[in-house]
């Protein structure tokens, strides 16, 4: 996950003692929640999708798989709503010099975010509970806001740390924040671009993973319209968002010159301002030498700057202390960039010869990099998080305050930490154990799940 | 009235509809936890399963409501709450992610064996809860948050006053599902189950009347501001209190149960704005007050905003949802 280098790394910073299990609390807690949070984002518009064929067709098979998503959907959804609570309550037990000091500059985005969580979680329940018990255009309807709610969602959170990366909103005098302009704060430079790259990411995640389910089953000879359409349809949103995904990132990633100097030269492992700067793939920054790396002249200026010469500038125009982590910071962006190249080009080549008459469904190989294209999209997006958060230590909000002064400096937070070990672990097993359990009934034919304290009756719908 | 006031209210709104939905489905818990072994216990979980299914993430969505609303109106006192109740708040953080999650991995167990295991983690977390966040209200109540923050990590939440704010708590809780539950059984045709579970309800609301008024009594010595405010300010909302109690016994005992409802939410809710209106005009009980410790006026604005879009777009839904799942359940 990038997250184990991350602790060993961190682990021999000096700081206060709140600093080292805040940080990682934070990191476990996020890593596992955005794994959620992207099937509460883009989930509901691919069982839309998948929905509306089954009506407008009167496709049985369509209806099906939307019913079954939706239970997936409800277990997942159930677990992303408290893991979500859980990183409200950490924004103020882990972090209270951020929150304490800034509440009221960046809070805004996060009222937002509870407006559409409410909507969603509301329409999740309506939908939930409507199968079978309302006329079937609105209850299919009653997806478009949950789909809504994920585009606003996503923005409001991304916004947050769009700000962190380019604070504004504010000014500092004499030590005082003042001049609060929540508005500016929400809608800060970085943004549009962050929350592209993040909605994207969701739907590669979502899409390649729901089709890797159904890429297994396909690879065990279950070559029935089921799987097919269960493949595809989740398919298509994968390839779309990871063929975009790259043109988003490289645009993302040519204004970090400009924005956040440091964390680029950390991406590039470029020591020193270069220009053209190259590209190194791969190595590490051991005692102030980049070992292992394989250059490649030119690239790096191409890459981060869109230009055959212009510098790519280096950690030389940061003093020291404020160096992120450069190894961890290198390898989880071009591992991210690596992975998400691989995506794209895994599913051009499916459609291209798709387009030639050529069913790649019928491959063993192309199942098999399916089945585990979806697990890659999630490291992807650990990788991400990995490289803008690591990437912007020493700061918490960039140049403004330091992640020392942001931390809790409570005794504890080690207790809490491993508390959130232990639950979260649990969490993971059951969420396993159950929703292994579901598919195993569905395939052995009961396509009714009721609960052991169900009523013995039909019951449809839960 | 100050824009830093109307903020604070429309944040405690938050708290008391939290209060009443999400402590109904918190109650829950504890009839789900009594009901007995396996196919004994069946009819009751089941009746809560269908009862709190469709309702219990909307009505979850107030805390974060409550949270954002108070780090992003009034920081620095979210912050002194956080690194004070550090305690206290990460318990029912645990109790709160346990039970969400155990709940939706109860419904579709495979076998008895894990549906009790994840029953039993549902129905204990949702009763220790609410424990701990009316503790930490207590906390607040009784002016041992400092407004620095990092106050006694122990003594904050395990005092008198505090205790009476878990308990109460717990028992409106309990309370609430109970007139809620004895309904929803009723409407279901479930005769005896609504006979059972009204029986029960009966002697849980005189125990929550006794812990809501003898509790008057440590927090008079314990957090003499709050007193003073519950003597004065607040005590027609306990007279109210008291009367629409003693109305919902007296409703459930001639199995009236759909005016009971709104008697228990009038209860309950003249308790919890009782405290409110007690401990006004402090955020923080003897250290800050609303006034002060209100963010930037700009921020409070968008606030407003987002609870002005709350009332357009959040409350009809809501209301849908509502209204859907009553018909459900009858049906």
């Amino acid at each position: 996950m990038g997250l184990g280098d991350t602790f060993l790394a961190l682990a021999s910073e000096a700081g206060p003692p709140g600093l080292f299990p805040a940080r990682q609390q934070m990191a476990v807690s996020l890593g596992w929640h955005i794994v959620l949070a992207c099937f509460g984002v883009a989930f509901p518009t691919v069982i839309y999708v998948m929905h509306r064929r089954g009506i407008v067709r009167d496709d049985p098979v369509a209806l099906g798989l939307a019913k079954r998503w939706g239970k997936v959907s409800a277990v997942l959804f159930a677990i992303g709503a408290v893991s979500g609570t859980v990183l409200s309550f950490e924004m103020g037990l882990l972090w209270p010099g951020l929150m304490g000091r800034f509440g009221d500059v960046l809070g805004l985005p996060f009222a937002f975010e509870g407006l559409s969580f409410f909507v969603e979680a509301i329409f999740l329940g309506i939908y939930l509970y409507g199968w079978d018990r309302m006329p079937p255009r609105r209850h299919l309807a009653m997806l478009i806001p949950m789909g809504v709610a994920g585009i606003v969602g996503t923005f409001c959170v991304v916004s947050v740390n769009a700000w962190m990366n380019h604070p504004a909103g504010f000014a500092i005098r004499d030590g005082v924040v003042t001049d609060i302009n929540p508005w500016r704060a929400m809608f800060n430079d970085g943004v549009w671009f962050q929350f592209l790259h993040m909605w994207l990411a969701a739907f590669m995640v979502v899409g390649l993973v729901v089709s890797g389910v159904y890429a297994a089953g396909l690879l065990r000879g279950r070559t029935d319209s089921h799987h097919r359409l269960g493949f595809t349809v989740p398919f298509v949103f994968g390839s779309v968002a990871a063929i975009a995904q790259p043109i988003v990132g490289h645009i993302l990633g040519m204004r970090i010159a400009d924005t956040q100097p440091a964390k680029l030269a950390a991406f590039e492992l470029a020591e020193t301002t270069e220009g053209p700067a190259p590209f190194r793939l791969g190595g590490l920054l051991i005692d102030g030498e980049v070992r292992w790396a394989l250059e490649i002249p030119r690239l790096g200026s191409i890459i981060a700057r869109n230009s055959l010469d212009r510098p790519v500038p280096g950690l030389d125009t940061a003093p020291a202390s404020d160096w992120p982590p450069v190894n961890i910071t290198h390898l989880s962006f071009q591992s991210m960039v690596v992975i998400g190249t691989l995506l794209a080009a895994g599913v051009v080549v499916f459609w291209l010869l798709r387009w030639r008459g050529i069913d790649l469904l019928n491959n063993r190989w192309f199942l098999r990099f399916s089945m585990i294209a979806g697990p890659l999209a999630i490291l992807a997006v650990e990788l991400g998080w990995v490289a803008t958060e690591v990437g912007r230590q020493p700061w918490t909000v960039w140049q403004i305050l330091r992640t020392n002064d942001a931390a809790s400096t409570n005794p504890g937070l080690w207790w809490s930490y491993l508390g959130v070990l232990v639950i979260y672990l649990g969490m993971t097993i059951g969420a396993y154990v159950v929703l292994r359990s579901m598919a195993k009934r569905w395939r052995t034919g009961e396509t009714d799940l009721p609960s052991p304290y169900g009523p013995p009756k039909e019951e449809t719908v839960s | 009235m100050t824009l830093a006031s109307v903020v604070a209210m429309a944040m405690f709104v938050g708290v008391v509809v939290y209060a009443l939905f999400a402590g109904a489905d918190f109650g829950s818990g504890f009839y789900d936890l009594t009901a007995g072994f396996d196919e004994r216990g069946s009819e009751i979980r089941t009746l809560v399963d269908s009862s709190i299914g469709p309702v219990w993430e909307a009505n979850h969505v107030w805390l974060i409501y409550i949270l954002v609303m108070w780090w992003t109106g009034f920081p620095t006192t979210f912050a002194a709450a956080t690194t004070t109740l550090f305690i206290p708040l990460l318990l029912a953080l645990a109790g709160i992610v346990l039970r969400g999650a155990t709940f939706a991995f109860r419904k579709y167990s495979e076998t008895f064996a894990q549906a009790r295991l994840f029953g039993a983690i549902f129905a204990a977390s949702s009763v220790i809860t609410p424990f701990f966040l009316g503790a930490a209200a207590g906390a607040i109540a009784s002016g041992r948050v400092p407004a620095g923050g990092y106050g006694d990590l122990i003594g904050s939440w395990i005092n008198p006053t505090s205790m009476v704010g878990g308990c109460l708590a717990a028992t409106t809780c309990v309370f609430l599902a109970g007139v809620f539950l004895t309904a929803d059984a009723a409407r279901a045709g479930s005769t005896a189950l609504a006979e059972r579970l009204r029986i029960r309800t009966l002697a849980i609301g005189v125990a929550t009347g006794v812990v809501v008024f003898a509790g008057l009594y440590p927090v008079a010595h314990d957090a003499p501001t709050l007193s003073h405010g519950l003597r004065t300010a607040a005590s027609p909302l306990l007279a109210l209190a008291a009367v629409a109690g003693a109305a919902t016994l007296a409703l459930l005992y001639r199995r009236k149960y759909s005016p009971a409802r709104v008697s228990a939410v009038v209860a309950v809710g003249s308790v919890v704005t009782g405290w409110g209106v007690g401990q006004y005009p402090w955020l923080l009980v003897d250290q800050v007050t609303i006034n002060d410790a209100a963010g930037a006026d700009s921020t409070l604005v968008g606030l407003l905003i987002v609870v002005g879009l709350a009332g357009v777009i959040v409350l009809p839904a809501l209301t849908y949802l509502f209204r859907l799942t009553q018909q459900w359940n009858r049906a």
